[in-house]
Protein backbone atom coordinates (compact mmCIF):
# COMPACT_ATOMS: atom_id res chain seq x y z
CA UNK A 1 0.00 0.00 0.00
CA UNK A 2 2.72 2.75 1.13
CA UNK A 3 4.62 2.14 -2.06
CA UNK A 4 1.41 2.31 -4.23
CA UNK A 5 0.67 5.93 -3.48
CA UNK A 6 3.72 7.83 -4.84
CA UNK A 7 3.65 5.54 -7.98
CA UNK A 8 0.01 7.02 -8.28
CA UNK A 9 0.97 10.54 -7.56
CA UNK A 10 3.60 10.23 -10.05
CA UNK A 11 1.49 8.80 -12.66
CA UNK A 12 -1.41 11.19 -12.28
CA UNK A 13 1.10 13.96 -12.46
CA UNK A 14 2.30 12.99 -15.79
CA UNK A 15 -1.10 12.53 -17.63
CA UNK A 16 -1.62 16.08 -16.33
CA UNK A 17 1.74 16.80 -18.14
CA UNK A 18 0.33 14.61 -21.21
CA UNK A 19 -2.96 16.44 -21.32
CA UNK A 20 -1.60 20.07 -20.85
CA UNK A 21 1.09 19.32 -24.06
CA UNK A 22 -1.91 17.97 -25.89
CA UNK A 23 -4.00 20.84 -25.46
CA UNK A 24 -1.24 23.62 -25.91
CA UNK A 25 -0.45 21.84 -29.31
CA UNK A 26 -4.41 21.63 -30.31
CA UNK A 27 -3.69 24.85 -32.21
CA UNK A 28 -0.44 23.66 -34.17
CA UNK A 29 -2.24 20.23 -34.80
CA UNK A 30 -5.84 22.20 -36.22
CA UNK A 31 -3.39 24.59 -38.33
CA UNK A 32 -1.47 21.56 -39.99
CA UNK A 33 -4.50 20.10 -40.51
CA UNK A 34 -6.39 22.60 -42.39
CA UNK A 35 -3.51 22.87 -44.46
CA UNK A 36 -3.01 19.18 -45.75
CA UNK A 37 -6.88 19.55 -46.61
CA UNK A 38 -6.32 22.76 -47.95
CA UNK A 39 -3.17 21.57 -50.47
CA UNK A 40 -5.51 20.06 -53.35
CA UNK A 41 -7.08 23.52 -54.06
CA UNK A 42 -3.70 24.99 -53.37
CA UNK A 43 -2.65 22.32 -56.71
CA UNK A 44 -4.41 23.50 -58.94
CA UNK A 45 -4.54 27.63 -58.17
CA UNK A 46 -2.21 30.01 -56.88
CA UNK A 47 -3.14 31.72 -53.17
CA UNK A 48 -2.83 35.22 -54.76
CA UNK A 49 -5.99 34.19 -57.17
CA UNK A 50 -7.73 32.67 -54.83
CA UNK A 51 -7.40 35.52 -52.17
CA UNK A 52 -7.77 38.28 -54.84
CA UNK A 53 -10.07 36.86 -57.69
CA UNK A 54 -13.83 38.14 -57.04
CA UNK A 55 -15.39 35.32 -58.83
CA UNK A 56 -17.00 32.71 -56.57
CA UNK A 57 -19.18 30.26 -58.49
CA UNK A 58 -17.78 26.55 -56.97
CA UNK A 59 -19.75 24.58 -59.58
CA UNK A 60 -17.74 26.41 -62.38
CA UNK A 61 -14.46 25.34 -59.79
CA UNK A 62 -14.14 28.99 -59.63
CA UNK A 63 -12.95 29.98 -56.05
CA UNK A 64 -12.32 33.62 -55.35
CA UNK A 65 -12.38 34.76 -51.78
CA UNK A 66 -12.04 38.43 -52.36
CA UNK A 67 -15.70 39.33 -51.56
CA UNK A 68 -15.97 37.43 -48.43
CA UNK A 69 -12.75 39.17 -47.18
CA UNK A 70 -13.77 42.46 -47.62
CA UNK A 71 -16.65 41.48 -46.28
CA UNK A 72 -14.92 40.51 -43.02
CA UNK A 73 -12.53 43.66 -43.43
CA UNK A 74 -15.94 46.09 -44.01
CA UNK A 75 -17.61 44.49 -41.48
CA UNK A 76 -14.59 44.18 -38.73
CA UNK A 77 -13.79 47.76 -39.88
CA UNK A 78 -17.45 49.49 -39.21
CA UNK A 79 -17.14 47.26 -35.47
CA UNK A 80 -14.05 48.76 -34.56
CA UNK A 81 -14.97 52.22 -35.42
CA UNK A 82 -17.88 52.15 -33.75
CA UNK A 83 -16.19 50.16 -30.43
CA UNK A 84 -12.67 52.60 -30.43
CA UNK A 85 -14.19 55.36 -29.18
CA UNK A 86 -17.17 54.20 -26.65
CA UNK A 87 -14.58 51.89 -25.27
CA UNK A 88 -11.74 54.22 -24.56
CA UNK A 89 -14.46 56.84 -23.08
CA UNK A 90 -15.67 54.10 -21.10
CA UNK A 91 -12.05 52.95 -19.88
CA UNK A 92 -11.07 56.40 -18.94
CA UNK A 93 -14.56 56.96 -17.33
CA UNK A 94 -14.16 53.78 -15.04
CA UNK A 95 -10.04 54.48 -14.01
CA UNK A 96 -9.55 58.33 -13.49
CA UNK A 97 -13.07 59.45 -12.58
CA UNK A 98 -15.56 56.61 -11.49
CA UNK A 99 -15.81 56.57 -7.82
CA UNK A 100 -14.96 53.42 -6.68
CA UNK A 101 -18.82 52.44 -5.90
CA UNK A 102 -19.33 52.90 -9.63
CA UNK A 103 -16.54 50.85 -11.04
CA UNK A 104 -17.40 48.06 -8.58
CA UNK A 105 -21.16 48.38 -10.13
CA UNK A 106 -20.59 48.71 -13.52
CA UNK A 107 -17.28 46.90 -14.11
CA UNK A 108 -18.39 43.30 -13.61
CA UNK A 109 -21.34 43.94 -15.86
CA UNK A 110 -19.76 45.10 -18.80
CA UNK A 111 -17.65 42.05 -18.36
CA UNK A 112 -20.65 39.90 -17.83
CA UNK A 113 -21.41 41.09 -21.91
CA UNK A 114 -18.56 38.47 -23.20
CA UNK A 115 -20.52 35.65 -21.15
CA UNK A 116 -23.66 36.72 -23.56
CA UNK A 117 -23.78 33.70 -25.92
CA UNK A 118 -23.19 35.08 -29.34
CA UNK A 119 -26.65 33.57 -30.98
CA UNK A 120 -28.20 36.20 -27.99
CA UNK A 121 -26.48 38.89 -30.04
CA UNK A 122 -27.77 37.57 -33.50
CA UNK A 123 -31.35 37.24 -32.53
CA UNK A 124 -31.07 41.03 -31.01
CA UNK A 125 -29.35 42.11 -33.80
CA UNK A 126 -32.16 40.96 -36.29
CA UNK A 127 -35.13 41.57 -34.19
CA UNK A 128 -33.64 45.33 -33.35
CA UNK A 129 -30.62 46.66 -35.69
CA UNK A 130 -32.13 44.98 -38.57
CA UNK A 131 -35.38 46.97 -38.98
CA UNK A 132 -33.64 49.53 -37.30
CA UNK A 133 -31.89 50.21 -40.19
CA UNK A 134 -34.36 48.76 -42.28
CA UNK A 135 -36.64 51.46 -41.30
CA UNK A 136 -35.17 54.77 -40.14
CA UNK A 137 -31.30 54.43 -40.56
CA UNK A 138 -31.31 53.67 -44.98
CA UNK A 139 -34.46 55.89 -45.43
CA UNK A 140 -32.78 58.64 -43.61
CA UNK A 141 -29.81 58.68 -46.05
CA UNK A 142 -32.31 58.15 -49.17
CA UNK A 143 -31.47 54.54 -49.79
CA UNK A 144 -33.24 50.85 -49.59
CA UNK A 145 -32.08 48.56 -47.60
CA UNK A 146 -33.30 45.24 -46.28
CA UNK A 147 -31.48 45.62 -42.92
CA UNK A 148 -29.07 42.99 -43.19
CA UNK A 149 -26.33 44.90 -43.74
CA UNK A 150 -22.00 45.72 -43.57
CA UNK A 151 -23.50 48.40 -40.79
CA UNK A 152 -25.85 45.82 -38.64
CA UNK A 153 -23.02 42.78 -38.63
CA UNK A 154 -20.62 46.07 -37.72
CA UNK A 155 -23.02 47.26 -34.39
CA UNK A 156 -23.44 43.63 -33.39
CA UNK A 157 -19.88 43.05 -33.30
CA UNK A 158 -19.06 46.58 -32.19
CA UNK A 159 -20.75 45.48 -28.49
CA UNK A 160 -19.55 42.09 -29.00
CA UNK A 161 -15.80 43.38 -28.20
CA UNK A 162 -16.79 46.26 -25.97
CA UNK A 163 -15.92 44.12 -22.74
CA UNK A 164 -12.74 43.11 -24.00
CA UNK A 165 -11.50 46.29 -25.31
CA UNK A 166 -12.92 48.00 -21.97
CA UNK A 167 -11.37 45.44 -19.88
CA UNK A 168 -8.11 45.35 -21.04
CA UNK A 169 -7.70 49.01 -21.41
CA UNK A 170 -8.92 49.80 -17.43
CA UNK A 171 -6.22 47.65 -16.98
CA UNK A 172 -3.44 49.08 -19.32
CA UNK A 173 -4.67 52.99 -17.53
CA UNK A 174 -4.64 51.49 -14.22
CA UNK A 175 -0.57 50.70 -14.69
CA UNK A 176 0.14 54.14 -15.04
CA UNK A 177 1.58 55.16 -12.26
CA UNK A 178 -0.25 57.64 -9.87
CA UNK A 179 2.63 59.83 -9.34
CA UNK A 180 2.63 60.62 -13.01
CA UNK A 181 -1.08 61.82 -13.15
CA UNK A 182 0.13 63.78 -9.55
CA UNK A 183 3.34 65.38 -11.40
CA UNK A 184 0.66 66.64 -14.46
CA UNK A 185 -2.17 67.73 -11.88
CA UNK A 186 0.35 69.96 -10.07
CA UNK A 187 1.48 72.02 -12.48
CA UNK A 188 -1.95 73.13 -12.82
CA UNK A 189 -3.49 70.94 -15.73
CA UNK A 190 -7.30 70.05 -15.36
CA UNK A 191 -7.97 66.11 -15.17
CA UNK A 192 -9.04 65.96 -18.47
CA UNK A 193 -5.58 67.77 -19.83
CA UNK A 194 -3.66 65.23 -17.85
CA UNK A 195 -6.15 62.46 -19.34
CA UNK A 196 -5.40 63.23 -22.58
CA UNK A 197 -1.98 64.14 -22.83
CA UNK A 198 -0.14 62.22 -19.86
CA UNK A 199 -2.20 59.37 -18.96
CA UNK A 200 -3.68 58.19 -22.89
CA UNK A 201 0.28 59.06 -24.29
CA UNK A 202 1.72 56.39 -21.49
CA UNK A 203 -0.93 53.80 -21.87
CA UNK A 204 -1.03 54.10 -25.62
CA UNK A 205 0.93 51.11 -26.46
CA UNK A 206 -1.41 48.58 -24.60
CA UNK A 207 -4.45 50.58 -25.87
CA UNK A 208 -3.46 49.84 -29.36
CA UNK A 209 -2.98 45.99 -28.02
CA UNK A 210 -6.43 46.16 -26.74
CA UNK A 211 -8.11 47.03 -29.52
CA UNK A 212 -5.96 44.58 -31.49
CA UNK A 213 -7.48 41.83 -29.62
CA UNK A 214 -10.73 42.90 -30.02
CA UNK A 215 -9.61 43.25 -33.53
CA UNK A 216 -9.16 39.62 -33.47
CA UNK A 217 -12.11 38.57 -31.97
CA UNK A 218 -13.91 40.66 -34.37
CA UNK A 219 -12.49 39.08 -37.31
CA UNK A 220 -13.41 35.36 -36.32
CA UNK A 221 -17.09 36.16 -34.66
CA UNK A 222 -19.25 33.76 -36.63
CA UNK A 223 -23.08 33.31 -35.33
CA UNK A 224 -23.70 36.76 -34.52
CA UNK A 225 -22.81 38.38 -37.37
CA UNK A 226 -23.52 35.49 -40.07
CA UNK A 227 -27.19 36.23 -38.60
CA UNK A 228 -27.36 39.81 -39.35
CA UNK A 229 -25.04 40.84 -42.29
CA UNK A 230 -27.31 39.87 -44.90
CA UNK A 231 -24.68 36.78 -46.88
CA UNK A 232 -24.47 37.64 -50.22
CA UNK A 233 -20.89 36.97 -51.99
CA UNK A 234 -20.76 40.70 -53.75
CA UNK A 235 -17.58 42.94 -52.60
CA UNK A 236 -19.89 45.52 -50.69
CA UNK A 237 -19.68 49.28 -51.60
CA UNK A 238 -21.10 50.92 -49.05
CA UNK A 239 -22.09 50.21 -45.08
CA UNK A 240 -26.02 49.59 -46.31
CA UNK A 241 -24.77 46.80 -48.62
CA UNK A 242 -24.79 43.27 -47.17
CA UNK A 243 -21.29 41.20 -46.44
CA UNK A 244 -20.35 37.85 -46.49
CA UNK A 245 -17.67 37.54 -43.99
CA UNK A 246 -15.18 34.47 -44.12
CA UNK A 247 -16.15 32.97 -40.94
CA UNK A 248 -20.38 32.64 -42.27
CA UNK A 249 -19.02 31.70 -45.31
CA UNK A 250 -17.60 28.56 -44.05
CA UNK A 251 -20.46 27.72 -41.38
CA UNK A 252 -22.79 28.06 -43.58
CA UNK A 253 -21.34 25.69 -46.60
CA UNK A 254 -19.31 23.43 -44.76
CA UNK A 255 -21.20 20.13 -44.85
CA UNK A 256 -23.63 20.97 -47.11
CA UNK A 257 -21.99 21.07 -50.43
CA UNK A 258 -19.30 19.09 -50.52
CA UNK A 259 -19.95 17.40 -53.50
CA UNK A 260 -19.04 19.85 -55.45
CA UNK A 261 -15.12 19.26 -56.67
CA UNK A 262 -12.60 21.43 -54.28
CA UNK A 263 -15.06 22.98 -52.47
CA UNK A 264 -14.42 21.56 -49.43
CA UNK A 265 -10.81 21.74 -49.64
CA UNK A 266 -11.54 25.48 -50.68
CA UNK A 267 -13.40 26.62 -47.44
CA UNK A 268 -10.87 24.83 -45.13
CA UNK A 269 -8.27 26.91 -46.93
CA UNK A 270 -10.64 29.98 -45.76
CA UNK A 271 -10.37 28.61 -42.58
CA UNK A 272 -6.56 28.48 -42.32
CA UNK A 273 -6.50 32.14 -43.53
CA UNK A 274 -8.61 33.24 -41.25
CA UNK A 275 -6.84 31.25 -38.33
CA UNK A 276 -3.70 32.69 -39.01
CA UNK A 277 -4.75 36.26 -39.22
CA UNK A 278 -6.65 35.83 -35.59
CA UNK A 279 -3.31 34.34 -34.54
CA UNK A 280 -1.32 36.85 -35.58
CA UNK A 281 -3.23 39.78 -34.09
CA UNK A 282 -3.49 37.72 -30.72
CA UNK A 283 -0.09 37.09 -30.59
CA UNK A 284 1.29 40.73 -31.40
CA UNK A 285 -1.40 42.45 -29.10
CA UNK A 286 -0.14 39.42 -25.96
CA UNK A 287 3.83 40.27 -26.58
CA UNK A 288 2.99 44.12 -26.58
CA UNK A 289 0.47 43.63 -23.38
CA UNK A 290 2.96 41.50 -21.25
CA UNK A 291 5.51 44.52 -21.98
CA UNK A 292 3.21 47.04 -20.53
CA UNK A 293 2.83 44.52 -17.31
CA UNK A 294 6.53 44.25 -17.32
CA UNK A 295 6.78 48.11 -17.31
CA UNK A 296 4.50 48.58 -14.07
CA UNK A 297 6.97 46.01 -11.80
CA UNK B 1 13.70 87.51 13.00
CA UNK B 2 10.77 89.11 11.34
CA UNK B 3 9.11 86.82 8.77
CA UNK B 4 6.22 87.26 6.27
CA UNK B 5 3.98 84.58 6.29
CA UNK B 6 3.32 82.87 2.87
CA UNK B 7 0.97 79.66 3.84
CA UNK B 8 -0.70 79.73 7.21
CA UNK B 9 -2.30 76.68 7.85
CA UNK B 10 -5.39 77.34 10.25
CA UNK B 11 -7.20 74.01 12.68
CA UNK B 12 -6.41 71.92 9.85
CA UNK B 13 -7.48 68.46 10.55
CA UNK B 14 -7.06 65.82 7.47
CA UNK B 15 -8.92 62.35 8.28
CA UNK B 16 -8.84 59.13 5.59
CA UNK B 17 -11.50 57.28 6.15
CA UNK B 18 -11.67 57.05 10.01
CA UNK B 19 -7.99 57.70 10.67
CA UNK B 20 -6.88 61.10 11.72
CA UNK B 21 -3.75 62.13 9.70
CA UNK B 22 -3.40 65.42 10.85
CA UNK B 23 -5.09 66.80 14.48
CA UNK B 24 -5.68 70.22 14.41
CA UNK B 25 -2.39 71.72 12.50
CA UNK B 26 -2.10 75.66 13.19
CA UNK B 27 1.32 77.04 12.11
CA UNK B 28 2.40 79.63 9.99
CA UNK B 29 5.52 79.15 6.90
CA UNK B 30 7.37 82.09 6.06
CA UNK B 31 7.76 83.68 2.78
CA UNK B 32 11.48 83.35 0.70
CA UNK B 33 12.73 80.60 2.85
CA UNK B 34 13.03 76.56 3.19
CA UNK B 35 11.10 75.38 5.98
CA UNK B 36 11.47 71.70 6.81
CA UNK B 37 9.07 69.22 7.76
CA UNK B 38 10.27 66.54 9.75
CA UNK B 39 8.98 63.84 11.65
CA UNK B 40 9.08 59.70 11.57
CA UNK B 41 7.56 58.30 9.20
CA UNK B 42 3.71 57.81 9.07
CA UNK B 43 3.36 61.26 10.63
CA UNK B 44 1.30 63.55 8.27
CA UNK B 45 4.39 65.16 6.70
CA UNK B 46 3.32 64.28 3.12
CA UNK B 47 -0.22 64.88 4.09
CA UNK B 48 0.51 68.21 4.74
CA UNK B 49 2.50 69.44 2.06
CA UNK B 50 -0.30 67.54 -0.24
CA UNK B 51 -3.02 69.31 1.38
CA UNK B 52 -0.80 72.77 0.45
CA UNK B 53 -1.38 72.24 -3.22
CA UNK B 54 -5.03 70.18 -2.76
CA UNK B 55 -3.42 66.93 -4.24
CA UNK B 56 -5.07 64.81 -1.17
CA UNK B 57 -8.81 66.10 -2.75
CA UNK B 58 -8.12 62.80 -5.08
CA UNK B 59 -7.57 60.65 -2.40
CA UNK B 60 -10.83 58.10 -1.81
CA UNK B 61 -12.59 58.70 1.46
CA UNK B 62 -10.47 62.34 2.45
CA UNK B 63 -11.87 64.47 4.69
CA UNK B 64 -10.54 67.93 5.09
CA UNK B 65 -11.72 70.52 7.65
CA UNK B 66 -9.74 73.74 8.69
CA UNK B 67 -8.24 76.23 6.55
CA UNK B 68 -5.19 76.72 4.46
CA UNK B 69 -4.50 80.10 3.33
CA UNK B 70 -2.42 80.96 0.76
CA UNK B 71 -1.21 84.31 0.20
CA UNK B 72 -4.46 84.85 2.40
CA UNK B 73 -6.87 83.48 0.11
CA UNK B 74 -8.57 80.03 1.80
CA UNK B 75 -7.74 77.11 -1.04
CA UNK B 76 -9.99 74.63 0.68
CA UNK B 77 -12.75 77.35 -0.45
CA UNK B 78 -15.25 75.51 -2.87
CA UNK B 79 -14.96 78.68 -4.86
CA UNK B 80 -11.46 78.16 -5.57
CA UNK B 81 -9.88 77.04 -9.03
CA UNK B 82 -8.15 74.25 -7.94
CA UNK B 83 -5.51 74.60 -11.22
CA UNK B 84 -5.22 77.97 -10.10
CA UNK B 85 -3.69 77.36 -6.65
CA UNK B 86 -1.16 73.85 -8.08
CA UNK B 87 -0.23 76.45 -10.80
CA UNK B 88 1.22 78.65 -7.60
CA UNK B 89 3.68 75.52 -6.33
CA UNK B 90 5.55 73.27 -7.83
CA UNK B 91 6.20 69.71 -6.72
CA UNK B 92 8.99 67.43 -6.44
CA UNK B 93 8.09 63.62 -5.63
CA UNK B 94 9.84 61.33 -3.29
CA UNK B 95 10.96 59.50 -6.99
CA UNK B 96 11.15 61.50 -10.75
CA UNK B 97 8.19 61.71 -12.90
CA UNK B 98 9.16 62.57 -15.96
CA UNK B 99 5.83 62.88 -17.99
CA UNK B 100 5.92 60.30 -21.06
CA UNK B 101 7.74 62.88 -23.44
CA UNK B 102 10.88 64.57 -24.45
CA UNK B 103 13.04 66.64 -22.48
CA UNK B 104 11.72 69.79 -23.72
CA UNK B 105 7.90 68.99 -23.69
CA UNK B 106 8.17 68.06 -20.23
CA UNK B 107 9.50 71.62 -19.15
CA UNK B 108 7.28 73.10 -22.38
CA UNK B 109 3.81 71.00 -20.80
CA UNK B 110 3.13 73.89 -18.34
CA UNK B 111 3.46 76.70 -20.04
CA UNK B 112 1.56 75.34 -22.98
CA UNK B 113 -0.99 74.33 -20.77
CA UNK B 114 -1.47 77.58 -19.35
CA UNK B 115 -1.83 79.10 -23.21
CA UNK B 116 1.98 80.21 -24.20
CA UNK B 117 2.10 78.76 -27.83
CA UNK B 118 5.09 80.88 -29.41
CA UNK B 119 7.30 78.94 -30.09
CA UNK B 120 10.29 80.90 -29.49
CA UNK B 121 8.43 82.01 -26.25
CA UNK B 122 8.64 78.34 -25.34
CA UNK B 123 12.23 77.60 -26.45
CA UNK B 124 13.32 80.34 -23.81
CA UNK B 125 11.18 79.59 -21.19
CA UNK B 126 12.64 75.68 -21.77
CA UNK B 127 16.16 76.81 -22.01
CA UNK B 128 15.49 79.85 -18.96
CA UNK B 129 14.39 77.15 -16.53
CA UNK B 130 16.86 74.08 -17.37
CA UNK B 131 19.57 76.78 -16.93
CA UNK B 132 17.92 77.71 -13.01
CA UNK B 133 18.08 73.68 -12.04
CA UNK B 134 21.41 73.15 -13.26
CA UNK B 135 20.15 71.12 -15.98
CA UNK B 136 21.13 73.15 -19.23
CA UNK B 137 24.62 71.91 -20.22
CA UNK B 138 24.70 68.36 -19.56
CA UNK B 139 21.31 68.21 -21.86
CA UNK B 140 21.27 71.01 -24.16
CA UNK B 141 22.36 68.86 -27.32
CA UNK B 142 19.43 66.08 -26.78
CA UNK B 143 16.18 67.96 -25.66
CA UNK B 144 14.25 66.35 -27.98
CA UNK B 145 15.18 62.99 -26.73
CA UNK B 146 12.64 61.08 -24.12
CA UNK B 147 12.73 62.34 -20.55
CA UNK B 148 13.14 58.81 -19.20
CA UNK B 149 16.87 58.39 -20.86
CA UNK B 150 17.97 60.93 -18.24
CA UNK B 151 19.74 59.54 -15.14
CA UNK B 152 17.14 59.21 -12.14
CA UNK B 153 19.65 62.46 -10.41
CA UNK B 154 18.64 64.34 -13.95
CA UNK B 155 15.58 63.26 -13.89
CA UNK B 156 14.63 65.15 -10.36
CA UNK B 157 16.12 68.32 -11.98
CA UNK B 158 13.98 68.08 -14.70
CA UNK B 159 11.43 67.66 -12.47
CA UNK B 160 12.39 70.57 -10.86
CA UNK B 161 12.87 72.87 -14.25
CA UNK B 162 9.26 71.56 -15.32
CA UNK B 163 7.71 73.05 -11.98
CA UNK B 164 9.54 76.27 -11.80
CA UNK B 165 8.39 76.68 -15.17
CA UNK B 166 5.24 77.77 -14.47
CA UNK B 167 6.54 80.33 -12.46
CA UNK B 168 5.28 78.76 -9.16
CA UNK B 169 5.59 81.23 -6.32
CA UNK B 170 5.87 78.13 -3.85
CA UNK B 171 8.08 74.94 -4.14
CA UNK B 172 6.91 71.90 -2.18
CA UNK B 173 9.39 69.37 -2.23
CA UNK B 174 8.57 65.62 -1.10
CA UNK B 175 11.47 64.08 0.54
CA UNK B 176 13.19 65.13 -2.99
CA UNK B 177 16.31 63.35 -2.41
CA UNK B 178 15.39 60.21 -1.34
CA UNK B 179 15.60 58.28 -4.61
CA UNK B 180 19.08 59.89 -5.85
CA UNK B 181 22.69 59.37 -5.29
CA UNK B 182 24.74 61.37 -3.09
CA UNK B 183 26.10 63.61 -5.33
CA UNK B 184 22.79 64.09 -7.17
CA UNK B 185 21.10 65.11 -3.61
CA UNK B 186 23.50 67.71 -2.94
CA UNK B 187 23.29 69.29 -6.33
CA UNK B 188 19.23 69.42 -5.62
CA UNK B 189 20.25 70.55 -2.03
CA UNK B 190 22.36 73.34 -4.17
CA UNK B 191 19.63 74.68 -5.89
CA UNK B 192 17.22 74.66 -3.23
CA UNK B 193 20.04 77.31 -1.43
CA UNK B 194 19.80 79.26 -4.46
CA UNK B 195 16.07 79.03 -5.51
CA UNK B 196 15.20 80.42 -1.75
CA UNK B 197 16.13 83.87 -2.83
CA UNK B 198 13.06 83.67 -5.18
CA UNK B 199 11.12 81.29 -3.28
CA UNK B 200 9.11 79.90 -0.62
CA UNK B 201 10.66 76.65 -0.04
CA UNK B 202 8.40 73.64 1.86
CA UNK B 203 10.30 70.31 2.07
CA UNK B 204 9.67 66.84 4.03
CA UNK B 205 12.43 65.15 4.78
CA UNK B 206 13.30 62.51 7.71
CA UNK B 207 16.95 63.01 6.76
CA UNK B 208 17.94 64.92 10.00
CA UNK B 209 21.48 66.39 8.97
CA UNK B 210 19.66 67.54 5.62
CA UNK B 211 17.46 69.30 7.78
CA UNK B 212 19.98 70.97 9.47
CA UNK B 213 21.89 72.01 6.36
CA UNK B 214 18.73 73.36 4.34
CA UNK B 215 16.06 74.85 7.41
CA UNK B 216 15.49 78.42 8.24
CA UNK B 217 12.06 76.82 9.74
CA UNK B 218 11.68 73.53 11.34
CA UNK B 219 8.23 72.27 11.45
CA UNK B 220 7.90 69.13 13.82
CA UNK B 221 4.88 66.39 13.16
CA UNK B 222 4.11 63.54 15.23
CA UNK B 223 1.50 61.36 14.54
CA UNK B 224 -0.15 63.71 12.84
CA UNK B 225 0.15 66.23 15.82
CA UNK B 226 2.21 69.32 15.46
CA UNK B 227 4.78 69.47 18.18
CA UNK B 228 6.88 72.26 17.93
CA UNK B 229 7.69 74.52 15.28
CA UNK B 230 10.04 77.59 15.22
CA UNK B 231 13.48 79.01 13.57
CA UNK B 232 15.90 76.01 12.57
CA UNK B 233 18.27 77.68 15.49
CA UNK B 234 15.99 77.47 18.07
CA UNK B 235 14.20 73.85 17.41
CA UNK B 236 17.65 72.23 16.63
CA UNK B 237 19.73 73.84 19.50
CA UNK B 238 17.40 74.78 21.82
CA UNK B 239 13.97 72.66 21.50
CA UNK B 240 11.18 73.12 24.02
CA UNK B 241 9.67 69.67 23.52
CA UNK B 242 10.53 67.02 25.33
CA UNK B 243 9.74 64.68 21.67
CA UNK B 244 11.57 67.50 19.70
CA UNK B 245 14.86 66.55 22.03
CA UNK B 246 14.47 62.83 21.48
CA UNK B 247 13.43 63.07 17.85
CA UNK B 248 16.97 65.22 16.85
CA UNK B 249 19.22 63.02 19.33
CA UNK B 250 17.74 59.79 17.44
CA UNK B 251 15.99 58.62 20.58
CA UNK B 252 12.71 58.54 18.65
CA UNK B 253 12.65 57.76 14.56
Amino acid sequence: MRYKRPLKDKLASKFMLILTILSSLIVFLMAFGLYQRSRSILATKSLTELLFSTSWHPLKGEFGFFPFIMGTIWVTGVAVVIAIPLCLLTAIYLSEYAHRRIREWTKPLIDLLAGIPSVVYGVWGVLVIVPLIKNHIAPFFGRISTGYSVLAGGVVLAIMIFPIIIHVSVGVFSSVPYEVREASLALGATKWQTVKHVVMRKAMPGVIAAIVLGLSRAFGETMAVLMVAGNVAKVPSSVLDPAYPLPALIANNYGEMLSVPLYDSALLLASLVLLMVVLFFNIISRVVLTRVEKRVQ
Amino acid sequence: MELRTHISVQNLNVFYGNEQALKNITLDIPDKNITVIIGPSGCGKTTLLKSFNRLIDSIDGVKVSGKVLVDGENIFDPKVEVTRIRKKMGLLSQKPYPLPMSIYDNIAYGPRIHGIKDKKRLDEIVEHYLKESGLWNEIKDRLHSPASRLSVGQQQRLCLARGLAVEPEIILGDEPTSALDPKSSQRIEHRFLVLKKQYTIVIVTHILRQAKRLANYVVFLYLGELIEHGPAEDVFNNPKEEMTKEYIKGIIS
